[in-house]
């Protein structure tokens, strides 16, 4: 009797135990508060070669701002295949760090969830100001109009990669500024029997950066001014048939690329496979590869004539990584602190070196580090001809719809489809039906 | 537990008088009947907590306008009654129609691969049937595919279908030549057979598993008295072999037809999160219509609809199968 009444005990323990433990997840998804001070959980995207070598940048540099503020900060760097749906689950479950790194072309996007600290005049404050911050950075922080859902952290910006070997060998003196010098030069490498230029055929994301750049050279815009989806108007067309075209008319993308959406283009170059890559802050990562800075050159990326500049001379996007606070944190003030000393001039020099971007802060911008050879160029390209993704709320939706489209006309390509102006057109009203009703 | 025993061996030897039985005897047996039940419960609350709740606050989340407006604080999203699956049914539109076209693309590829994945299964287990020097060591070779990590297989099969430096096409065109060019596999048409190729290398040791031990049930006395009779191989599989290996058939088939028809991994691993036209199954294509577009409402109607697909040919199956077992049991 005696163990039936254990039996009895232990199996409605077991229950209770389990509904307890089940339920017990939810948190409040209320304001932050202050009940944590000592603890940040911060996370981190993956700006270098790999997870470990991020840790090893970061780690010492938490370790400073632990010994100053006594706080410690737990790190998790997040796999870019990863990031938007741990950032999504956070919001929704409400369990998320306190900081992270989010790509600012979803600032716009995450914004619209509500997850995040805005940044107000107060909490900007608290960092040192505004106006520390360049404004090309801080026009890809959220939808115009409402405050900043992150902060600038890192600054990129496209650039053309060339090989100095195979444009020496085929007699190329100096690097292509126009897409028809571009072709030109393609053909000349080609006709040595090279590759000319790599892409990420396979990558909606590439796809997206590549496609939004050539729309502006086009002047033309994926979004109206009231931010309704307008993927089918005829510069738009002209802008994603350009691009394709580069593989399905010019032929100076290998077909082999419709498929590359694991950064093989990165790879191909850095083992001279390729002559030319457009890519955004490539130099840490081609090092890594083994490809030693003086066998590469760095270019502005082309333009149809002149020169980069604004308007239809745009010649990249604003790329980037945004900091960022989780609004239900438990450690607002040390979030805060963490922001600040996260952007300060110092840390800002030793992050963006050690990844080879540029301080979105003024002061650590002017250091002698990225006024130099490659980040030059990329620093002037954010300056002057750089413009920021559409800060809509369907920008994730954009990116993943005409992404996908770009990636089934490049296949199409190296299938030997024709590529015209209808099919693309067609590619891309399909695009715009996906998008959500307004 | 120790000082215990003795005093419990103790109650269990007393003569028992009916006098000092019938008052405890009631309660007693409800509580001896009442106990598996109890031993139950954890195991019960657990399939609600794991299994049910979840899909109920699915089937509550395809009822609700659950955009990232709203994913924040979900309970707070406005009810849209009927408009996810309003949506999502609606053939003429968009949406609607490439979530038909997926459906029927993964009809298709379920039954090619269901399909081949049985035959195969079932020739192997069938030859493997004698003993012969090695058997033992082909049988575990292949049950490989079954006992490999699915992520690590399916890399492994990207890398074999690159275009420019894969084995497939090493093999294809290089070598055979079968090819005028080297084909794509992982975009385009040829998706949905890159896809079939894995998906039947992964499911059919399966099928040969089960089939092989349905085989062991089958007495040898009968393919003896078969072969007296004069009956030829083809003959003895098709009259003892497989009604023999009927009701093995019947869940394998259905297992297989589930677990294909729901597969994420394979197509995830091998095309990432926007599959091709051609190979774009509907599990995928649920998880970009929630993730990727950021609306979770449509995505738990498309998900509903599917479980009641899924439940109806399940149902129908069990059904028509079991009403022709009876005759046969008889």
């Amino acid at each position: 009797m005696r163990r039936t009444r254990a039996a009895t005990a232990g199996a409605v323990t077991v229950s209770l135990l389990t509904a307890l433990t089940a339920c017990g997840g939810g948190s409040s998804t209320s304001g932050g508060s202050n009940d944590a001070p000592r603890t940040l959980t911060y996370w981190a995207s993956n700006q270098g070669a790999s997870i470990e070598a991020d840790k090893k940048v970061l780690r010492p540099e938490l370790d400073k701002f632990e010994k100053q503020t006594g706080i410690k900060v737990e790190l998790e760097v997040i796999p870019w295949s990863d990031l938007l749906n741990r950032i999504l689950t956070a919001a929704t479950s409400g369990q998320g760090p306190d900081v992270l790194n989010i790509g600012n072309t979803w600032s716009a996007s995450l914004q619209a969830t509500g997850a995040l600290l805005p940044w107000d005049a107060k909490n900007f404050d608290a960092i040192g100001g505004r106006d520390r911050f360049v404004d090309s950075a801080l026009g890809s922080t959220g939808a115009e109009g409402q405050d900043p859902a992150a902060v600038p952290l890192y600054s990129m910006s496209y650039a053309l990669y060339y090989n100095r070997e195979i444009f020496a060998d085929a007699g190329i003196t100096r690097p292509p500024a126009t897409w028809d010098e571009l072709i030109a030069d393609g053909r000349k490498i080609q006709a040595k029997g090279g590759s000319a230029l790599g892409a990420e055929g396979a990558n909606p994301s590439e796809n997206i950066h590549h496609v939004f750049v050539f729309a502006k050279q086009h002047g033309a815009d994926f979004f109206t001014a009231d931010g309704k989806p307008d993927f089918t108007g005829d510069g738009v067309v002209a802008a994603v048939k350009q691009y394709v075209d580069l593989m399905a008319k010019d032929k100076i993308i290998a077909p082999g690329n419709a498929e590359y959406a694991q950064n093989q283009s990165v790879s191909d170059f850095a083992k001279g496979r390729t002559a030319m890559l457009l890519w955004q802050n490539a130099a840490a990562n081609l090092r890594s590869q083994g490809m030693s800075e003086d066998k590469f050159g760095v270019a502005p990326v082309p333009v149809q004539s002149g020169t980069p500049g604004a308007g239809t001379q745009v010649n990249s996007m604003v790329a980037g990584i945004n900091l960022a606070v989780f609004k239900n944190t438990d450690n607002l003030d040390g979030a805060r602190k963490f922001v600040k000393f996260m952007t300060s001039d110092a840390e800002q020099k030793i992050l963006n070196t050690a990844y080879s971007s540029i301080p979105p802060v003024k002061a650590a911008q002017a250091d002698a580090a990225f006024t130099t050879g490659a980040n030059a160029v990329l620093k002037d390209t954010l300056a002057k001809s750089a413009a920021a993704m559409p800060q809509v709320a369907d920008e994730s939706q954009f990116e993943t719809a005409v992404g996908t489209a770009v990636k089934e006309l490049f296949a199409d390509a190296a299938a030997g489809r024709a590529v015209t102006t209808d099919s693309v057109k067609a590619a891309l009203s399909k695009a715009q039906q996906q998008m959500p009703a307004k | 537990m120790t000082t215990t025993a003795p005093a419990e061996a103790a109650v269990a030897k007393r003569p028992s008088g009916a006098a000092g039985r019938s008052p405890r005897r009631r309660p007693g047996r409800i509580r001896r009947i009442g106990l598996p039940y109890l031993l139950l419960l954890p195991a019960l609350v657990l399939e609600l907590l794991v299994h049910l709740v979840p899909m109920v606050i699915g089937i509550a989340m395809s009822f609700k306008e659950l955009t990232q407006f709203h994913i924040r604080d979900w309970g707070d999203a406005p009810w849209s009654g009927l408009d996810n699956y309003q949506v999502s049914v609606d053939f003429d539109a968009p949406v609607g129609e490439a979530l038909l076209r997926s459906f029927f693309i993964t009809v298709a590829f379920t039954l090619l691969s269901v399909g081949l994945c049985w035959l195969i299964g079932t020739a192997a287990a069938l030859y493997l049937q004698d003993t012969f020097r090695g058997r033992g060591l082909l049988r575990a070779l292949f049950l490989v595919p079954y006992a490999l990590p699915v992520y690590a297989a399916v890399i492994t099969w990207v890398f074999m279908f690159q275009h420019d430096n894969g084995l497939v096409n090493h093999v294809l065109h290089d070598q055979l030549g079968l090819t005028d060019k080297p084909s794509f596999w992982l975009i385009g048409d040829n998706s949905f057979v890159a896809l079939l190729v894995v998906s039947v290398w992964k499911g059919w040791p399966f099928a040969f598993l089960i089939v092989m031990a349905g085989l062991q049930n089958i007495p040898k006395e009968q393919y003896e008295a078969a072969a007296l009779d004069g009956a030829g191989m083809w003959q003895q599989i098709r009259r003892i072999t497989l009604p023999s290996l009927r009701p093995v058939n019947q869940v394998l088939l259905l297992v297989l037809f589930l677990w294909t028809f729901n597969d994420f991994n394979t197509p995830y691993v091998l095309f990432g999160k926007s599959a091709p036209e051609a190979a774009d199954l509907i599990s995928v294509h649920i998880y970009q219509a929630s993730f990727v577009t950021w609306n979770f409402g449509t995505g738990s109607a498309m998900s509903v609809l599917l479980l009641l697909f899924l439940l109806v040919v399940t149902g129908g199956y069990l059904l028509l199968t079991s009403r022709g077992r009876k005759p046969a049991d008889v």
